[in-house]
């Protein structure tokens, strides 16, 4: 079902998108509203990862990037969730401080701990270009919600892709310390590359709304080795992790995680400031 | 070298202390500090907007643009190393720039028009 013929180009915003909805045009069926809700999920837990560095980056201006790379990510996440929470009665708050640790369908990746400056720069580069591979083309999809999020979406991480990418040179060809880290950030992060790229069944039946995962790898694998390599460090030879994020599997770190970004809105629903 | 470092990393040289230029990079507890200049959409020329740390000039384009371009005011940002930026002497300031006082044939206004001047 078409809505609003929005331009691509159009911002969008979980309030632009509330406020279509309330029209009762355009709501997603359950199958996209759960597509749209493992990329909220994907984009929100990396916002809260990312917020954790504020004050505590290396430097004020370092700070400040992290925490607007964040600020962007958890405006992506408030419009998939806004988008997928219609289909369900839900509003975006419910969706992120209401569900349980088995309910919240984000790969693993985004959820690992920021370690310390060069694993969160691993983790963001990792991130960052697996997300404009997917935004990149989801502003293609048939369902013109998601294409219009992705295409807002698209220019923002394009630039999160410099960001970690700068880093990525300075540490691996910084000093033998900072080398050391990046590669050891890079170690530990890359088991979970993996598990974004796997087929999933529940995608293959969307047709053209949604992205098959499968398909944004060789991207990745042209982009991202190259980085690290003209940076004098080493793509890590390491065993995928068993994965499952999607399915609602997650590793020991992200409850820890959850009751941290939940326990506010928990023990005062409703509030607002 | 050591002493024009410190210098360096923590403003504009002034003119009346004769410090070479030094590197910020030296010191390791603080990145250099750069100045900003900003573009405005509508304006002609770069505008001083700030300063920051960065630890290059690439990184401190990116800076910039986090620190002060959030709100969508600049089409264009120069930095410029703090260090390269040569002021007048803060504490000469009477003598440099004590001009106009009592000097009112400065001033367009200390003249007035002849008559029958057209266009004036």
């Amino acid at each position: 079902m078409r809505h609003t013929n929005r331009a691509v180009s159009t911002a969008v915003s979980a309030e632009t998108i509330e406020r279509e909805l309330e029209t009762g045009l355009g709501r997603p069926s359950d199958a996209v509203a759960r597509y749209a809700l493992g990329l909220g999920d994907d984009a929100l837990i990396l916002a809260q990862r990312l917020g954790e560095w504020i004050a505590h980056a290396p430097e004020l201006e370092e700070d400040v990037a992290l925490g607007n790379i964040g600020l962007d990510l958890l405006g992506h996440a408030r419009s998939f969730l806004t988008y997928a929470g219609s289909a369900w009665e839900k509003s975006e708050d419910d969706l992120a401080y209401f569900r349980d640790e088995p309910e919240f369908t984000n790969h693993q990746l985004f959820e690992r701990p920021n370690g310390d400056f060069a694993h969160t720069i691993a983790r963001q580069l990792i991130a960052s270009v697996y997300f404009d591979a997917l935004y990149g083309r989801l502003t293609a999809s048939s369902d013109p919600t998601l294409a219009a999020i992705a295409a807002k979406a698209a220019k923002e991480v394009a630039y999160h892709v410099d960001h970690s990418v700068q880093w990525v040179r300075r540490l691996g060809l910084g000093t033998d310390e900072s080398h050391r880290r990046m590669q050891a950030g890079l170690d530990a992060l890359w088991p979970f590359v993996d598990e974004l790229f796997r087929p999933d069944a529940a995608i293959e039946v969307l047709g053209d709304v949604a992205v098959r995962p499968e398909t944004l790898r060789d991207e990745f694998d042209r982009t991202v080795p190259a980085v690290i390599v003209e940076s004098g460090l080493a793509v890590p030879a390491v065993a995928p992790a068993a994965g499952g994020g999607r399915a609602g599997v997650h590793t020991e770190v992200f409850g820890h995680l959850l009751a941290e970004m939940q326990v506010l809105a928990r023990q005062h629903p409703g509030a607002t400031w | 070298m050591a002493a024009a470092s410190e210098q360096s990393a923590n403003g504009p040289q002034q003119e009346s202390t004769g410090t070479g230029p030094g590197s910020g990079a030296a010191d390791h507890e603080t990145w250099p500090l750069w100045e900003v200049f900003i573009r405005s959409s509508r304006g002609l020329s770069h505008v001083h907007a700030g300063s920051l740390h960065a630890p290059d000039a690439v990184m401190a384009v990116r800076n910039a643009r986090d620190l002060y371009t959030r709100r969508g005011e600049g089409v264009s940002v120069w930095v410029v190393p703090s260090s390269a930026i040569t002021t007048s002497d803060v504490d000469a300031r009477g003598a440099f720039f004590e001009t106009s006082e009592g000097k009112e044939f400065r001033h367009a206004t200390y003249y007035t028009a002849s008559e029958g001047v057209p266009h004036l």
